[in-house]
């Protein structure tokens, strides 16, 4: 019965997006419109083949929903080298402007494809990664199913149509102008949806669990999950100009908009890449280290100091603006705070490790999994100092912000996330064991490599033009003009880009031997049924 | 609840996720010690500085900082320090500044500030200009509409052909395509070619020449050499604000470009307007005053 209505919404949402696509005022919302069409008559196909199908469903709830975890790695991975890709090409744009050729100026020019290189790297890979991995674990350690039937198969499914459609967006210059959040009013709708059902399987399966205790790693999953929806929503209120067009004007406006914008932009970096990242160090340092959490108590504690702080953090992205000054130093105070809250993730991450050390030398996927928390520790102490007024009048509007981001974002996301795509490809398509190690002590290297140049050189040319900046002669003149500091931050500009092609080599490999491993790797004889651990 | 582990004395907190356990172990002390201190340094920083909303305003801090403020303090510091030698700068004959050796250094070191923010936008930061795009090179002698301290000075102050201004500079190059015939156009851009290098087509330059004394030589002088006065260029140097050879020369003949550069006086006071002009003019294309 479920199928006829699912038929009949699919069926609408086909035709009113035919009639969006042929009526659309412009270019970047008939795109969009012929990508929703072409999804929904998908999954309008999809559904009837299936209708009046026979589901053994008692045989199906025994065992764990692996399928759309499966579709997660892949998109991760992939999403990944698209985003990887985008930012080394950008890198390259920044020090050799040629590269905004002209033949593809207003779809391929720097300023189109920087934020897809940000949406891409964070929503994408990072979300793909962030929901795979909270459906795998959830699953694991509540043992039970995923709740609602298929409908993680729709998270996935609308999570991507999000994905192209803002992508679509960007290049066709269809932007609401605020970092991170870019995709205007039609992109958030569908957004808001397919995230109030993600929010709905992962509550729905924590409730039907079969363990006493919800486990931290879901505590983390779930804040995120929860945070992000606030966030999204709060961030996004704006109002069409035409329902038959993407542009739309803001609700807010002036510093309160600025306000608004930051405080979902740092809660973006607090629940996005930080809290639901942890969600997944929670989960698979233990097991890949095979040892206990160092410390329990410490883990409540931070989760609840870092969930509280975050929230207040957002005016240090703010300093010297229009922002009133009281709320910069509550800003700044709270991420000092900040400080020793997300250290407790490094340190319970770390010292899960006590006793077990040794492995590191053996065990690339743990090195990669440690070397990850590493980065978390060194962001988020930098993070903090940079928040201090007086540094930031500093490093603000320099590439120490760039360099401070990649840190978190290549060492602390890049790196959990590969550790975990080694983890979970060979429990997935039940092999044995990964294709090559070696391979993957290749990309470990590369990817660190390539983060120390780009760090580095974003250190140098950030300090440097942040100097270049307020120098000033004796009588209080400036002796840079800003093209100057543009020309000298060239050979490092270089560099940056040199370490993001490592970087994506490294990711190469790491999709190489994924492939390999599900092809070549002998299979392994069990199957996976729902049990509690104990 | 415990649950000895074999490998230390710790015990774990009973609960098993998956195969994963839970050491009991205490939070670290100086993990604990360091955030116990963070708090309360933030809590003695919110005291200090502007911080708690209350319900008029917030609380301003007991040592009374604001960063509004503080940039008035520094700016202020500066103006006072410069106050005298501004004074002078934008009191003496324009032609006197170059004269005293503190006041051009001064006026120069100030003037290559002012460039660097305001100008280089436009002419490059080496003050080069655009070549082929209007916008010119300052560093030459060639002038479209003079070269000396008091022409740089009215060039700066109140811009070329900008709507702000009233005394703005202003004169406009007709687009000839309505006016005169292809084979006439063709010919005179020959020309305009010979004055200064060889032509496309050298049979055109007689004719050519004709055309140009009819349409041309009112702006551009008879002998093509330009009239400061309307901002004509020089057409017999090799120096091209829109970029040499047939085309280029073809599609100004046609089209007609004609630059707009703002009114600085109403962004700049006088003393910075006359610095970067002495600035400017010390460049190297700078010429005695009349
Ligand atoms: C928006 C671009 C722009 C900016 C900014 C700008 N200029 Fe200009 N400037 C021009 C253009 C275009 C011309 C040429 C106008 C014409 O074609 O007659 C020009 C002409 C001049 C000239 C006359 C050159 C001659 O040959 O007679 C001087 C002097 C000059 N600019 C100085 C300055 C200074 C000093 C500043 C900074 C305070 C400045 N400009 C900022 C665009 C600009
Ligand atoms: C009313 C005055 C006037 C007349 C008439 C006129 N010009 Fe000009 N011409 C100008 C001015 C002024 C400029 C500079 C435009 C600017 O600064 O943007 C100019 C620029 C040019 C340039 C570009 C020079 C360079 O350095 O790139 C060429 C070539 C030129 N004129 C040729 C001609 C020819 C050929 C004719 C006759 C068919 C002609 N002009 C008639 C005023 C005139
Ligand atoms: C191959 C690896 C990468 C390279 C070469 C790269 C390169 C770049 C470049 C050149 C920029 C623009 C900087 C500027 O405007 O000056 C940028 C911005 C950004 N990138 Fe990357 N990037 C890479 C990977 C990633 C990853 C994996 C993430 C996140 C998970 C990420 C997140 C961001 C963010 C958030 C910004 C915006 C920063 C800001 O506005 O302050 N990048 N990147
Ligand atoms: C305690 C933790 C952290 C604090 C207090 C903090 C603080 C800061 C500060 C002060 C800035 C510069 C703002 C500016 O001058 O414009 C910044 C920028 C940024 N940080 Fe962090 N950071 C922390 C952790 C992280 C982590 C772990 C990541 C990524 C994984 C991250 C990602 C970013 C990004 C993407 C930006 C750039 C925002 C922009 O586009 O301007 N931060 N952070």
């Amino acid at each position: 019965m479920a199928n006829y209505y699912k038929l009949i919404v699919m069926g609408l949402m086909t035709l009113l997006a035919m009639i969006a696509a042929n009526y659309g005022r412009d270019a970047a919302y008939q795109a969009q419109a012929l990508v929703v069409m072409l999804f929904a008559a998908t999954a309008f196909i999809v559904t009837l083949r299936n209708t009046d199908e026979p589901v053994l469903v008692a045989v199906r709830e025994q065992t764990y929903f692996d399928d759309v975890v499966r579709y997660g790695v892949i998109a991760t991975a992939l999403w990944g080298i698209v985003g990887f890709l985008m930012g080394t090409f950008i890198a390259f744009q920044l020090a050799f402007p040629a590269l905004n050729f002209a033949w593809a100026d207003g779809l391929a020019n720097f300023g189109r494809l920087r934020p897809l290189h940000t949406s891409a790297v964070i929503f994408a890979f990072g979300g793909n990664a962030l929901i795979a991995t909270s459906f795998y674990v959830v699953q694991r350690t509540s043992a039970a199913r995923l709740w609602g039937g298929n409908l993680a198969i729709w998270v996935f499914w609308g999570y991507q149509l999000v994905i192209l459609t803002a992508a679509i967006g960007y290049l066709f210059g269809a932007t609401q102008s605020k970092e991170y959040a870019e995709p205007e009013w039609f992109t958030d709708w569908l957004l808001t949806i397919v995230w109030l059902a993600y929010l709905a399987v992962f509550l729905g399966t924590i409730m039907r669990r079969k363990e006493k205790h919800i486990y931290v790693a879901n505590w983390f999953y779930l804040s995120f999950i929860v945070t992000v929806a606030m966030l999204h929503v709060f961030n996004n209120i704006s109002i069409p100009v035409s329902l038959l067009g993407s542009k739309s004007v803001q609700v807010f406006a002036g510093v309160q908009d600025a306000m608004t914008q930051w405080w979902y932009g740092h809660n973006a970096v607090g629940f996005f890449l930080t809290a639901g990242f942890l969600g997944m160090m929670y989960y698979f340092i233990p097991k890949q280290a095979e040892r206990p959490v160092y410390s329990y108590k410490l883990s409540i504690i931070h989760f609840w100091a870092l969930i509280f702080i975050y929230i207040w953090a957002g005016p240090h992205h703010l300093h010297y603006t229009a922002l009133p000054d009281w709320a910069a130093t509550l800003g700044m105070a709270f991420s000092v705070v900040l400080w020793m809250p997300s250290w407790g993730g490094m340190i319970n991450g770390l010292m899960t490790l006590s006793g077990a050390w040794d492995k590191l030398r053996t065990d690339p996927i743990l090195r990669m999994l440690v070397i990850s928390v590493g980065f978390y520790g060194m962001s988020t102490f930098e993070g903090p100092m940079m928040s201090i007024r007086a540094v930031n009048s500093l490093s603000h509007y320099t590439d120490w912000t760039i360099g401070h981001v990649h840190s978190g974002a290549l060492g602390w996301n890049g790196m959990i996330t590969f550790g975990a795509l080694y983890f979970l490809v060979p429990r997935l398509w039940n092999r044995e064991r990964l294709y090559s190690l070696n391979a993957v002590s290749w990309h470990f290297w590369l990817a660190t490599i390539g983060i120390v140049l780009y760090a580095a050189a974003m250190w140098v040319t950030g300090i440097m033009e942040g100097l270049m900046w307020r120098e000033v002669d004796a009588n209080g003149f400036l002796v840079n003009s800003f093209a100057d500091t543009v020309a000298a931050k060239f050979p490092m500009y270089v560099v940056r880009g040199l370490g993001g092609v490592l970087y994506l080599a490294g990711a190469v490999i790491m999709c190489w031997n994924l492939w390999m491993t599900v092809k070549r790797s002998p299979a392994l004889q069990s199957a996976t049924l729902v049990q509690p651990a104990e | 609840m415990s649950k000895k582990n074999n490998k230390t004395d710790v015990p774990t907190t009973g609960h098993s996720w998956d195969g994963i356990e839970e050491f009991d172990n205490p939070m670290p002390r100086w993990w604990l010690w360091t955030f116990y201190a963070c708090i309360v340094w933030a809590i003695g920083y919110t005291i200090a500085f502007p911080a708690w909303p209350l319900l008029r305003q917030a609380t301003p801090g007991v040592l009374g900082y604001a960063t509004r403020a503080e940039v008035q303090k520094d700016i202020e510091t500066v103006e006072l320090a410069n106050a005298t030698i501004n004074e002078t700068l934008s009191t003496v004959a324009l032609a006197d500044i170059s004269a005293d050796a503190d006041l051009r250094a001064y006026a120069t070191n100030k003037g290559a500030a002012v460039f660097r923010t305001w100008c280089a936008q436009c002419h490059g930061s080496g003050a080069a200009g655009v070549q082929a795009n209007g916008y010119p090179n300052l560093l030459d002698n060639d002038w479209l509409w003079g070269g000396s301290i008091e022409d740089i000075h009215t060039s700066i102050s109140h811009g070329i052909r900008n709507t702000q201004d009233q005394d703005t500079r202003f004169s406009e190059m007709p687009a000839f395509a309505d006016i005169l015939e292809p084979n006439d156009i063709n010919a005179v851009v020959n020309y305009v070619m010979s004055l200064s290098g060889d032509a496309k087509d050298a049979t055109q330059i007689d004719y050519g020449a004709t055309v140009f004394l009819d349409n041309c030589s009112a702006c551009h002088a008879e002998d093509g050499s330009g009239d400061r006065n309307q901002g004509a260029p020089n057409l017999t140097d090799a120096i091209w604000l829109y970029g040499s050879g047939y085309d280029n020369i073809l599609a100004q003949v046609t089209q007609a470009r004609n630059g707009v550069m703002p009114n600085w006086n109403t962004r700049l006071d006088e003393a910075e307007i006359r610095a970067v002009a002495t600035y400017v003019h010390s460049l190297g294309g700078g010429e005695a005053s009349k």
